[in-house]
């Protein structure tokens, strides 16, 4: 699926939920309308950790083979998965403001255990960027990635083991969890945030692509012609290159 | 804590889907700034490839 259609069915699918959210899903009886903002929040926090996750698949295919087009998007899903985190971050604040009157609860694990994921992830990039050298810039990230990775569903484990129950359970409640038309709802949802990930990874990576190439024709262009050694010789300005991080 | 009433609960909603909406903007701010300097670079390398082209057959 071309990148334009890919867009299109993103912002159909989000315009779609949120009617969905807005004009379909019952009133929660416990938050009231405060709930809404869950259809929202969840389907972030699952994607950002999915994306983690990804980034971590793509690191290892990096460090098994070299190739810098894993490791562009391995990179470019920690990026959009951070940029996801910091909207997770902000709505949970102000669903927490909204059910507790506070902004920030530091008591409550699944709260602080996003928090210590996120900051993680954002030491990502000084990481990265501290060094200099492109291969081992891209191999310690993949580790990094890796590593970061791992914890990730360790930590999610971690809270779900936790006993409090001061964050909203949803899914599984005493009384039976969530209706049909919230699940529905709710799946919707994560389908149309699911379908913006990709989409950002792909604008993200296609911006990549595009600049690498780019600098590669500038190089070729600003060499020197050798048109004694024949027309085969000169830098060929049409070889496809593989985006790469920092490019 | 009881349900908040409707006229205060919606600034709450509506205070995280713009939170989300700014955020998706600003990405796609950037985004197309980014375009833009890809645009620029493309013409200034187009210009230099007609330059050398002109050289070659001067």
């Amino acid at each position: 699926m071309g990148l334009r259609t890919f867009s299109i069915a993103t912002v159909a699918t989000v315009v779609a939920a949120f009617a969905l959210v807005f004009f379909y899903a019952p009133l929660d009886a416990d938050q009231g309308f405060v709930q809404k903002i869950f259809y929202l929040h969840v389907p972030l926090a699952i994607l950002a950790l999915l994306g983690f996750m990804i980034a971590a698949v793509h690191a290892i295919r990096h460090l098994r083979t070299n190739d810098p087009l894993h490791d562009a998007r391995s990179y470019v899903s920690i990026h959009i998965s951070v940029i996801f985190g910091v909207a997770v971050l902000a709505t949970g604040s102000i669903w927490a403001r909204a059910s507790w009157g506070k902004w920030w609860v530091w008591d409550e694990p699944t709260l602080v255990s996003f928090l210590i994921v996120f900051l993680l992830y954002a030491t990502y990039y000084p990481l990265r960027y501290a060094i200099d050298d492109r291969d081992r810039q891209a191999r310690y990230a993949s580790v990094f990635a890796i590593t970061a990775g791992a914890f990730v569903p360790l930590n999610f484990l971690a809270v779900r083991l936790a006993e409090t129950l001061v964050h909203p359970r949803v899914f599984a409640t005493a009384e039976g969890g969530m209706p049909g038309s919230m699940w529905l709802t709710f799946l919707a949802s994560l389908a149309g945030i699911a379908l913006l990930w990709a989409t950002l990874v792909r604008f993200e990576l296609a911006a990549k692509d595009a600049s690498a190439q780019l600098s590669r024709l500038r190089r070729a262009l600003e060499a020197p012609p050798r048109h004694a050694a024949g027309p085969e010789s000169r830098p060929s300005a049409t070889v496809p290159a593989r985006p790469t991080v920092g490019s | 804590m009881p349900a908040l009433p409707l006229d205060e609960a919606g600034k709450y909603v509506a205070g995280a889907y713009l939170v989300f909406l700014a955020l998706v903007l600003v990405y796609v701010a950037i985004m197309a700034a980014k375009l833009q300097r890809i645009g620029r670079e493309l013409r200034s390398l187009t210009a230099l490839a007609e330059e050398r082209d002109r050289e070659n057959v001067g």
